[in-house]
Formats: structure tokens, sequence, C-alpha cells
């Protein structure tokens, strides 16, 4: 199924029966728009943020990639993770817009706090980066940042993350329609001892 | 599709285009009655589906449900509350959550499709009274709905293989389709059960291993549980009823349409549905017969808010047991990671089920059984989220290895309970808090019987063990605890002999209403063991029978 399908599909169902149910109403035209402006900016190669500012989208960023760190496999940093998150908040995640806009300045205070003369997290090294992480792990806007990350590796690439499938690649899940038995090493093995 | 004018008073109106709902429909209207389904939801299509997570999967993560609920019940424009006991004041909480769509729950469901064992219509008799719980049998036994056990598999499709479990209730006609092929997770289940001396069997799933009636196989892509079917091979009453009853040419479908009150005549009777459709407007829809299907939750908010000065406690409510008994799906759960790639993401979510822990055992020393079946639970998000090894870091390097290599290397051992009556777990209406449509909130009231507590850890020791034996390299145990969700809504109209001590007769008729019927789970008097859709089909079936021969004498 390509991406072009799947928008259809989503179109149709905010036309159909979007009428019919209010709450597809609130949430899938932000959605529609959002998945179709974020494919046309990658196409053109110049994706544009639509709630952060260059500035919060680097600092953002900078959190997503000590979330899932790129290394001998893509991180979300690779797979463009910030960009979902920029998505998410002008559509479906609008009302958590305030765990950010309240998030990012707290962030740079916990910055100024730990590292004086320093006032960006995107400035820190890696290993400071861990630290000041560390020291607010058990904050909301850790936390949203952490399932947004998650999201942004994960979710299909229509939303604006996941960019190549490079989050499913790593994980080695394939979106396919159809797939034929075996399907893993131990039904192989079963199928086998039947014989 | 039949489309009945605003003022005309049909033979029957169906309140919910569910499981139960769709297959109740079809048969009245298959049967010469003027039929319209009123849905509080959309009427999805196949082409409406996909392979979305982030959309379609409802994922549990503290504190909510971070899911789009979008075959779901949306708990922003519908609340719920929330409360363990009677003194205490509920809270707002996603707790309960059903089908809302036509086809209902079976648009979106895993395709488990366990007949009742005969034991589950007389548990009362047979281990006698359980203190502190309602336990009762049921006022019909497994014989009396064989038949229809045998109609739902053969008219819905199901696969399965007939007599491969030792401990099957007798059937008088074997699966129409072959079981679905293993899974790793299968093959594995089958390993450990063979070498601790129990029985796992092909699991009988509600979706094609081959093309059946004109509906495609399943192709395996393995988006099912939470997923609507994209191959329309899942054989939900969406695929697989609602074209047979729109083909009668009598049975108006009408989807966005939510149910506010049923309305009664001077002589007692009801006489139609209130409803609101898509933009808020009011309308009524007269009928002769009033047949509620909207599931064990959303039936007695309905018949509690269908009050009026002849029924002032709610409509069929003499007993005072509208919502009352309410049961949820209670279960276990173990993970554990294997060597080699197990690929999980494909295919069934299920393909081998052990039942040798059904029934209850006095030797045990608590009153519960189940079943147990392997699985993955997870696509990617929610895998990351919630499917890692307890101690894995929350992120950085280690989580992110940890998520590489366990993607396809995890397995769940799921377990699906028996969860007792009470009378003082109940679904009622919040008296404040109000839905997007100014109606009362539901409100639950729910905490587990102290033997539900033993049953589940009995189950979870047994996981442990099945994993252990299949060669698990780690396994842990998911922390049992009370229900916070439910998703298998029973007991709340329970059926019943004696007009005192239920609602509905074994007809599904309400005692108090000789033209009103309930056909959902909230006709369940037991539980079972989490795993209802197949009886709630076959007694949907069984129902549409007896309103179609009283109907026909007159007698409704």
């Amino acid at each position: 199924m390509t991406d072009g399908a799947a928008s259809r599909r989503r179109f149709l169902l905010g036309s159909a029966t979007g009428v019919g149910a209010a709450w597809l109403e609130l949430r899938w035209p932000a959605i529609l728009a959002a998945a179709a402006e974020a494919q046309q900016a990658a196409k053109s190669g110049q994706a544009v943020f639509e709630f952060f500012t260059l500035e919060q989208a680097a600092e953002v960023e900078a959190v997503a990639a000590q979330i899932i760190p790129s290394g001998d496999k893509p991180g979300a940093q690779d797979a463009q993770a910030v960009y979902f998150i920029d998505r998410a908040l002008n559509s479906f995640d609008h009302d958590k817009q305030r765990i950010y806009t309240e998030g990012l300045p707290a962030l740079e205070s916990k910055v100024r706090e730990l590292f004086g003369g320093i006032d960006r997290f995107s400035k820190l090294n890696s290993q400071q980066q861990v630290q000041l992480l560390t020291a607010i792990q058990d904050t909301e806007f850790f936390e949203l940042v952490r399932i947004h990350t998650i999201m942004g590796f994960l979710a299909k690439p229509s939303y604006g993350g996941n960019r190549d499938q490079l989050g499913w690649k790593a994980i080695g899940f394939e979106d396919r329609m159809s797939y034929k038995p075996p399907f893993g090493y131990y039904d192989a093995e079963y199928q086998k001892d039947q014989k | 599709m039949v489309r009945y004018p605003e003022k005309t008073e049909v033979d029957f109106v169906v309140i919910g285009g569910g499981g139960a709902g769709a297959i109740v429909a079809k048969e009245l209207s298959a049967a010469g009655f003027q039929v319209v389904i009123l849905e509080q939801g959309p009427y999805l299509h196949e082409s409406d589906f996909e392979h979305d997570e982030l959309k379609f999967k409802d994922i549990w993560e503290p504190p909510g449900n971070i899911g789009q609920e979008v075959l779901t019940n949306n708990h922003s424009l519908q609340p719920n509350t929330f409360r363990k006991a009677a003194n205490e004041k509920a809270v707002r909480a996603a707790f309960v959550q059903y089908g809302r769509c036509i086809g209902g729950g079976t648009v979106h469901f895993t395709g488990n499709y366990w007949r009742f064992h005969e034991i589950d219509f007389h548990e009362r008799s047979r281990w006698g009274d359980v203190p502190g719980a309602s336990l009762a049998d049921w006022p019909i036994a497994y014989q009396d709905l064989e038949p229809y056990y045998t109609k739902a598999e053969w008219e819905l499709g199901v696969s399965g293989l007939a007599g491969a479990s030792p401990f099957d209730p007798p059937r008088s006609k074997p699966y129409p389709l072959p079981p679905m092929p293993v899974k790793s997770s299968g093959a594995l289940l089958e390993r450990g059960a063979r070498k601790l001396g129990w029985h796992a069997y092909p699991a009988p799933m509600a979706i094609l291993s081959q093309p059946y009636k004109g509906r495609s196989a399943c192709a395996h892509c393995g988006f099912c549980d939470q997923f609507g079917c994209e191959w329309g091979a899942k054989s939900s009453s969406l695929a697989a009823v609602i074209p047979l009853a729109e083909k009668t040419g009598r049975c108006e479908i009408r989807p966005n349409s939510y149910v506010r009150k049923i309305s009664t005549d001077p002589r007692g009777r009801v006489d139609g549905a209130i409803y609101f459709d898509s933009q808020k407007r009011e309308h009524l829809q007269r009928a002769k017969a009033v047949v509620v299907c909207c599931n064990g939750a959303e039936t007695p908010r309905l018949l509690l808010m269908s009050e009026s000065n002849q029924f002032p406690h709610g409509l069929a409510n003499s007993s005072g047991l509208v919502g009352k008994n309410f049961m949820v799906d209670l279960g276990s759960m173990c993970l554990g990671t294997f060597e080699h790639p197990l690929n999980e993401y494909k295919s069934v979510r299920v393909t081998r089920v052990i039942h040798d822990f059904y029934d209850s055992d006095p030797k045990r020393g608590f009153f519960g059984g189940g079943g147990i079946d392997a699985r993955f639970e997870f696509y990617p998000i929610s895998f990351a989220l919630n499917g890692l090894p307890p101690d894995t870091p929350r992120w950085g390097a280690g989580f992110k290895q940890a998520l590489m290599e366990n993607f396809n290397r995890t397995v769940t051992i799921f377990t699906h309970n028996a969860c007792l009556p009470l009378e003082s777990n109940s679904i009622s209406l919040d008296p404040e808090l109000k839905d997007a449509w100014g109606l009362p909130a539901l409100r639950v009231t729910y905490k587990s019987h102290p033997d539900d507590f033993q049953t589940m850890k009995f189950f979870s020791d047994r996981c442990m063990e099945l994993l252990e034996a299949a060669g698990a390299v780690r396994k842990w145990a998911v922390p049992i605890g009370d229900a916070t969700a439910a998703g298998h809504l029973l007991g709340t109209c329970r059926m019943g002999d004696s007009p005192q001590h239920s609602v509905v007769d074994k007809y599904h008729r309400a005692h108090d209403v000789r033209n009103l019927f309930v056909v959902d789970g909230s006709s369940f008097v037991t539980s079972g063991r989490n795993q209802p859709t197949c009886t709630i089909q076959a007694l949907a079936y069984r129902a549409a029978d007896h309103m179609i021969e009283a109907a026909k004498c007159g007698d409704i």
C-alpha cells in the first residue's frame, strides 16, 4: 500500500463518515492535512516546522537523539522523529502543546542550572545531555518527548517521522499486506518435525 | 439498502449494530420483518481500514489510553467514572471499551472463538455457593445452545480443528474451515505444553483460513487485534452478516444514531427509540418491538436512562438488577524472549490454546479457571512502550539495544479467566458528569472477588512454567492487579426464570416488558472464561429464532 493510497483512505474516512462522527471530525481532518503536508515537504526536500521554531526543533531533536541514539543502526535523529512531533502537536496532540511550550524553557533553565554558561541543551556534549536528562526523566515533559520520539521512530512514515521506514527496519518490522508461512524460526521447525 | 420514511412504525428497532445486533437484525429481516438498526457509531468499510498503529491501536500507557479511539468509544466525548465501592465517589477514568461502529467489537477483535463448555451453564449447582458472589446457573444448558454455536460457526466462518482439544464440549458439526497455520508462538506453546503433559490445540478463530462464502482468506498481514480487516477475512458481523441483512431489502442500517431513551406507551409497552442523529437533532423511530444490543455496559445505561413514571427505576428493572453483576475480562500475562526470531508481527494473533485448567477445581482452594494462549500482544509502538523486559532502561542506548533485539523474539502468554459475578459490581448513571450529548456518564463500580485474584495468580504461575518448558531465554510476569479497564462487558441484565432474580427470561425477553428484548453480553449469568463473543453470537441466533416464532404467533 502506498502512502498516497493511505491518504486517500483517510480522506474517504473523513468525508464519508466524518459528518456523522463528531470525534472523527475533531481530529482527522487535521491529521489528514498534516500528513499531506509532511509528504509534500518530504518530496520537495524542504521539510518545514509548523509548530516549533527552528531553535525549539533543534532542542527537541537533541533530546530525541538521546532517547533513541544513533549508532550501528539508525536512531531518532536519522528517522527525523522531530518532524513527527512537530506535526503531532499541530494535529491530534494539539492539546499537549502546553507541555512543550512550558517544558522547553524549563529545560533551558535546567541546562543553565547544571552547566552555567551554556544556555542550550543541544550545545551540551553527549555526556552532559545524558546527565541532564537523567535529572529530569520523571517529568511530564520528558515522558511526553519519550513517547513522541518512540512514535516518531515507529509510526507510519506519512506522519512525518520514521523516514524511509528506518525505525521499522531497525527493529525488524515490515509493513506488508500478505505473508506466507513459515513466519518464524519455531513454526518452520515445527512444520519440519510434522513431516 | 431500504430507507424507511421518518414516521414509519417498523416491526423491530435494533439498538446497536455490533456482534449481536447485526445477527438479530439479519435474522429478523430475512424472516420478513421490517427492521431498523440504530448504531451510535459510524458505518465503516474495508477501505477505511489500514495498517496504521497510531490511528487504530489503543495504546495503554499509564495514566491511560493514548490511542485515537477510532473504532471504539471515545472517552473524551463519552466519559466514564470509576470507583471500587458504592461508598466511594467515582472519578473520571477510561474504564469501559467497546466497538463503536457497525460490527461493534467484532470489527477490531482478535477473533478468538471459543464455545462455552457444558459446565459453564451450571457452575452454581456443580460447585455450590461462593461466599460474596452471586453465582447462579443459567436457565439454559449447553445443549440448548449447541445448534446455534454450530450455526454461528458456519454462517460467520470459523477456522479450527474439531476434536483436537480433549476438553472440548460435544459438537454436531466440525468447523467449516481448517485451522490457521501455526505461528512460532503457537509452536512454542505446544512444545511447552507437551513437556508439562498439557494439551495445546489449534485455536478456533473467526478468521478465514480459506476463501468462504465470497470472502477472501486471511493473507497473514498481521493487523488483526484492534484493527479492522482490510481483506474482509476476519469474520466480523460487519463482513459476514451486515451484507446479508442489507440484501433482504427490509433492514435499514442507520449509523451515527445515538439512542438516549427507549419510549413507552401508556400500557407499559415500548413503542420506539428516541435518538440523536449526527447533527444532534432528535428523532423518534417507532417500532412494534425493541431489541437492545448495546453491550454489557451501554445496555444497562440505556435502560436506566429510559426511566419514566411507569418505570421509575429504569426500564425492565423491577428486580433492581439492571446494571448489577457486572463482569469483566480478567486474566494474567507473562512474557518471554527466545533465541531465534519468531516474527510474531505476521499473521493472526493466536494459533494455539490450552484448556487443561478451564474448569474449577476444589483442590485449588478457590473458584475459577481459564484458558491460556500464546501471542504477541504488540505492534511496534506499543511494544516499545510496554513490551520490553522490566529492567530495561526507558531510554538511551540500552533501551534501543533491547528494542532491536527483542521485537522479533518476544512472546506473550496470555490467560483468560473467570470473573465472578458480584451484585456490588455495577454499571450505573453518574449523578454529575455528562457526556457530549448531555446524557449521564457511565459510572463503573468494580472490585474483583478474592477468588478471582487467586485464579489470576494460579494462571500466571502456569504461564511461567510454560515459558520455562518452551525454552525461554528470559521470562517475566506482569504483576497481577485488579481491572482498570474492561473490553468484555458482561452480566448486567442477567437471564433467568425468576423475575425477582433476573432481568430477561431465557429467550432474552424482558420480564417486565413483553415487547422488549435484550441480546448481548449483558444476558450472561456467569462469565465463562473471558472469551464471550462466540456465546454472545450463538445467543443472538437463538434469541432471533424465538422472536420470529413469537412474532409470527402474535405473541409480542
